[in-house]
């Protein structure tokens, strides 16, 4: 088993570990306990592991053992969330409109792609910054407010979602 | 008893969900160029999901339903900012800037 280097040998146990997490979620989605739909689903758990493999998924070392920090993580980007809609939805219902536009561009902390795709969503849905450009590890921001850019600059997510990914 | 308090506190998210999503029209509507509306936008697409799914579920209960709602949840969140970013990159490459300062003259290219 070389489950810790960055092989480019797809790992048995990634693939057989994703194989359980698909047959589960699929189990739960279906509630249809017969065995022409169960050998559907097989089938279909299957294809998704071929097809997922023939695209290399499998060769990326940030797939499996991010899973167990997603909830903390989750739960974090939660209270953001909430935080910058209050903000937003101030903003909008406000009869001045009190908007300043800013762009700021940030050098990317995580240096996977996965962990790069992961910053910019989580700063997409955020309300009040939205990624509008990722190139060569730097991601263009557009903030709603100059106080919105600070915030952002200021707060860790960039950090956080490097401790997410790149360990 | 224990029913009806559910049925009250469900009826409160979904209604403010209705709310939030109504917000995030109105900002649609009031910001002045597409850049900044796709920050209205995504009002929307978070705080109104959370709000509206989460009344759902507790309709649903504990059943099989609340699970995929869950997933729904989910598939959103992922789905939605990627939507967000393929647009708003869309629209910098095609050459539009966006302006620090507000303009209200690009109406056209918000579709």
């Amino acid at each position: 088993m070389q489950e810790n280097q960055r092989a480019s040998k797809p790992n048995i146990r990634v693939i057989l570990i994703w194989l359980v997490i698909l047959a589960a979620v699929w189990l739960l989605w279906s509630g249809l306990y017969k065995p022409l739909v169960i050998g559907l689903g097989a089938a279909s758990c299957l294809l998704t592991v071929l097809v997922a493999h023939r695209i290399g998924f499998f060769n990326e070392s940030t797939s499996i053992h991010v899973l167990p920090r997603m909830p903390r993580y989750w739960f974090q980007l939660f209270i953001d969330i909430i935080k910058s809609n209050i903000d937003v939805t101030r903003i909008i219902l406000d009869p001045k409109l009190p908007i300043s536009p800013t762009e700021v561009e940030i050098e990317a902390a995580p240096k996977g792609p996965i962990g790069q795709a992961i910053l910019g969503n989580s700063i997409t849905l955020s309300p009040g910054t939205v990624t509008i450009d990722v190139f060569e590890g730097r991601l263009r921001i557009h903030c709603l407010t100059k106080e919105g850019a600070e915030e952002l600059i200021a707060c860790d997510i960039n950090q956080r979602t490097a401790e997410l990914t790149e360990k | 008893m224990m029913e009806q308090v559910i049925d009250v506190l469900s009826w409160i998210l979904l209604t403010s969900g209705g709310i939030f999503v109504l917000i995030g029209g109105v900002g649609a509507l009031r910001l002045p160029n597409f850049y900044t509306r796709t920050h209205a936008a995504s009002v929307t697409d978070t705080m109104a999901t959370f709000l509206v799914l989460g009344g759902i579920m507790l309709q649903a209960g504990l059943s099989i339903a609340t699970i995929k709602l869950v997933a729904i949840l989910v598939f959103l969140l992922l789905t939605g900012p990627t939507a967000s970013y393929a647009l708003a990159n869309a629209a910098l490459l095609s050459g539009m800037k966006p302006e620090t300062e507000a303009k209200s003259s690009d109406k056209g290219h918000t579709k």
